[in-house]
């Protein structure tokens, strides 16, 4: 086991360092590419990562803009690049990154049996989901909002939806808030699911996070526009195991270089910057459990 | 079968055929103009938003189709569909060998605590069963799917096999331990081949319900091929797709479900005998319809329960 | 303590189930019978027409029939605000149970010993009235426990509507368990237990039906 752990390593070592010598003359800081050979403190998570070379990563594959999976095969996304950052900061390059499909029901699980190593899926921090695991970051804060037909100017904001059918996927955080502030609300699986409702109008307007709306309006250029202010906090985190408090320390450093060196600009520019303006980056919780 | 060998009502004259034939032909230009009707609607292009969206048949909403990767990627969800159908049929058959061996176990503190169960694992709805195994039994998605329907469908069909085996005349036991078999033996070698082929046509029938049911993996986030038509390739390419996406989608697993039924009737005409024997005999009404599974299994029940309670009448009760 | 407060919400979704189960398991058993009733009939296109009907209802996963009643039926013009999507559901199920209910109902007929149809025909009753007075009545008792086993799919496969707007016991145990995480084990029992309170009953009843039927006859 040892052996091979070693052997392992060395391998992973030797990609990195070729990898690093090809990327040289680039220095940019393309995320893609791991730009050292790591060393990390025997006995830690990213010890581990690293000398395995390789990372599991749970995002959606399903979220335009942030992770999305297509014919290439390959996820897509301001998540999935937030992914590769952390992976070639252990100098795992993107191809030994194993990305597997997290949907709501079961990224706590995935995270607390092992199943992934990491969690980047569009993940909202809260002390219930702190409970049992945690989270670095924040990286982005999104918020709720409301999508509308674009010829609507009755909706403006969450104000208007009150005792009027808007639609939500069944369980989220977004439905429950839209049945406290009073709406009726039609649930289903998917956000895409929530679109042929609003243009036969059994339902008002489609509200959740102000990213995914935007990345709904982008796929329909000018059926659907995003209304009002956002009007709750979503702090996006990366999920982690509950108690590995070196990692999450870890990671939170990787994302406050990220954010200074321009590589964490680079990647909103490239996915969700092409719909969404570039906003600073929130400060990330070192948060004591 | 032709209309005229039904007893349940005289072969049709020259009248009746005229009727019937109008009647038909009425029948079948209803269908059509609705069809027409239908792609009409459909091909109308529609107002939302303030803008013109296309009508569904527009090239628009098809382009994707023409891309090989779009294929290779729909065949992605197929293999995951058929590889996670292969695996849970696999398991269920054998589930189902075990689970109607313990159920039919002479011994009560087996065969009592082994019915609750599949009492229990056919009461429980697959989506909960898998939702259950993926956030409890610390499993991956594929795990989560198959185990999920290898409980559900292998409780099925151990219920069937079971009837079968006690529709069995009870002389093929007896003769079996007659020259010498164990009791295990006689219900391995004996029994047991002849239920299996005496169900065959109800255990299709569930391998058709299992692989209709892996699409209810989007639960747990299993890629199968509705997860990756309806959900991956509408959210890639746009909801634009989505009308287009769900037609190929049931062309596909109408091609797939239906040549497996079909398979399932051959097999069973084939391997079921007597078949020709009974036809045209004071047997059923429709007698090419032994490969009717619903039929087959409330056979064998009755046949069993009535073999069951000839049993206790011939015993005594205690 | 806790799991005590969210009973209410369950209760909410069991209702629905239960509903979807007796008024798409009613509607099934109408449209069963037509379908039968059309396939043992004179009228080849009849016969047809039900044949193609079983065939596609059989072979095609319930959750393309939801996406077709949800998203590409309202697509011709169909809408009312009442209910809308509750009534949708109750039509995919529908759809999807009557073949099994058909196919249920069809042995049943295959059952009944052919000597029963000939002696109703060589007394003069026509097809109607052979079919309504003499066979139907016995191959409905036949097919009971069969019917029965199709009622218990149904209730389990109603938790597919819970993906398709409608609030029944699925849906709200994916809500309360995305709410309450450190609960999830418990709530997913509890899912189960009200799902086991409509089947086991259904599948106890089935099995007395039939030994009580086969000793009968």
């Amino acid at each position: 086991m040892k052996t091979k752990r070693l052997s392992l390593m060395a391998v992973a070592l030797a990609g990195a360092i070729a990898l690093a010598g090809c990327s040289s003359s680039d220095d940019s800081g393309d995320d893609a590419t791991p730009s050292e050979a790591p060393t990390f403190e025997a006995g830690t998570t990213m010890a581990e990562l690293s000398e395995a070379g390789s990372i599991t990563i749970g995002t959606k594959f399903d979220q335009p803009l942030f992770g999305l999976m297509g014919p290439s095969g390959t996820p897509e996304g301001f998540d999935v690049e937030i992914g590769k950052i952390i992976a070639s900061e252990l100098g795992i390059s993107e191809d030994n990154i194993n990305w597997v499909e997290t949907v709501s029901a079961n990224r706590e699980p995935f995270i607390q049996n092992g199943e992934v190593d990491i969690v980047v899926a569009t993940y909202t921090i809260n002390d219930k989901r702190k409970e049992v695991i945690s989270f670095a970051g924040p990286y982005y804060m999104a918020g709720q909002s409301i999508l509308v037909l674009a010829d609507n100017n009755d909706i403006t904001s969450e104000d208007d939806l009150v005792g009027q059918p808007v639609c939500s996927v069944t369980g989220s955080t977004p439905a429950a808030n839209l049945e406290a502030l009073g709406a009726e609300v039609l649930a289903t699986d998917t956000y895409s699911n929530c679109l042929e409702p609003l243009r036969s109008g059994q339902v008002v307007a489609v509200s959740t996070d102000n990213v995914i709306l935007a990345g709904l309006a982008a796929q329909n250029e000018g059926e659907f526009k995003v209304v009002g202010e956002p009007f709750t906090e979503e702090p996006y985190g990366i999920g982690l195991a509950h108690d590995d408090t070196d990692f999450r320390m870890w990671i939170n450093d990787v994302l406050e270089e990220a954010y200074e060196d321009g590589r964490y600009e680079e990647a909103w520019d490239s996915t969700a910057g092409t719909v969404l303006p570039y906003v600073e980056p929130p400060a990330v919780d070192r948060y004591e459990i | 079968m032709s209309a005229g060998s039904s007893v349940l009502f005289d072969a049709p004259g020259p009248r009746a055929r005229a009727i019937s034939r109008v009647g038909s032909i009425v029948g079948l230009v209803l269908i059509a103009a609705v069809l027409v009707w239908a792609v009409t609607i459909l091909a109308t292009p529609r107002q939302s938003g303030g803008i013109t969206l296309p009508g569904m048949f527009d090239e628009s909403r098809w382009d994707i189709f023409a891309e090989a990767d779009v294929w290779l990627f729909i065949g992605q969800g197929v293999l995951n569909t058929l590889r996670a159908a292969a695996v849970a049929a696999v398991g269920a058959l054998a589930l189902g060998v075990v689970f109607s061996l313990l159920r039919s176990s002479e011994i009560a503190w087996v065969r009592k605590p082994v019915a609750w169960l599949l009492e229990f694992l056919r009461g429980m709805p697959v989506l909960l069963m898998m939702l259950f195994i993926l956030l409890v039994g610390s499993t991956g998605q594929f795990t989560a799917v198959v185990v999920a329907l290898i409980l559900y469908n292998g409780t099925l069909i151990g219920e069937a096999l079971r009837a079968g085996l006690a529709a069995l005349p009870r002389g093929q036991r007896e003769a079996a331990l007659s020259v010498g078999m164990r009791p295990f033996q006689s219900k391995m070698l004996v029994e047991f081949p002849q239920a299996f082929r005496q169900m065959l046509p109800i255990i299709v029938a569930q391998l058709v319900v299992l692989l209709k049911d892996t699409s209810l993996g989007y639960i747990v986030g299993y890629n199968e091929l509705i997860r990756t038509t309806m959900n991956n390739l509408s959210a890639y390419y746009g909801n634009r797709y989505l009308f287009s996406l769900f037609f190929v989608t049931l062309a596909i697993y109408l091609t797939i479900n239906l040549s497996l039924s079909w398979f399932a009737r051959w097999l069973a005409r084939r391997g079921t005998p007597g078949t020709g024997r009974r036809r045209g005999t004071g047997g059923p009404m429709r007698p090419d319809d032994t490969a009717d599974p619903v039929r087959a299994i409330l056979l064998a029940e009755a046949a069993a329960t009535a073999r069951a309670s000839e049993d206790q009448a011939s015993q005594g009760t205690p | 303590m806790d799991l005590i407060e969210l009973l209410p919400a369950f209760w909410v979704g069991f209702k629905m189930t239960l509903l979807l189960l007796v008024i798409s398991g009613t509607a099934s058993l109408v449209f069963g019978t037509i379908i039968t009733a059309m396939r043992i009939s004179p009228i080849g296109s009849l016969r047809v027409f039900a044949t193609v009907w079983t065939e596609i209802g059989r072979n095609t996963p319930l959750t393309l029939v939801f996406y077709f009643f949800v998203f590409v039926v309202p697509f011709f013009g169909l809408r009312w605000d009442w209910n809308f999507y509750t009534i949708l559901a109750i039509c995919a199920l529908t759809y999807y149970t009557s073949p099994f209910v058909a196919e249920a109902l069809r042995s049943g007929i295959n059952g009944v010993p052919v000597g029963q149809a000939e002696a109703a025909r060589s007394i003069g009753l026509g097809f109607g009235q052979t079919v309504s007075l003499v066979v139907l009545p016995q191959a409905f008792r036949m097919t009971i426990p069969p019917l029965i086993n199709v009622f218990i799919a149904l209730t389990k496969n109603s938790s597919v509507a819970g993906g398709f707007f409608v609030v029944d016991l699925f849906a709200s145990t994916r809500t309360l368990a995305n709410g309450h995480g450190d609960l999830v084990i418990p709530i997913l029992i509890i899912a189960a237990a009200f799902y086991l309170v409509i089947t086991v009953p259904l599948g106890l009843l089935a099995a007395r039906l039939e030994k009580k039927l086969v000793v009968q006859r």
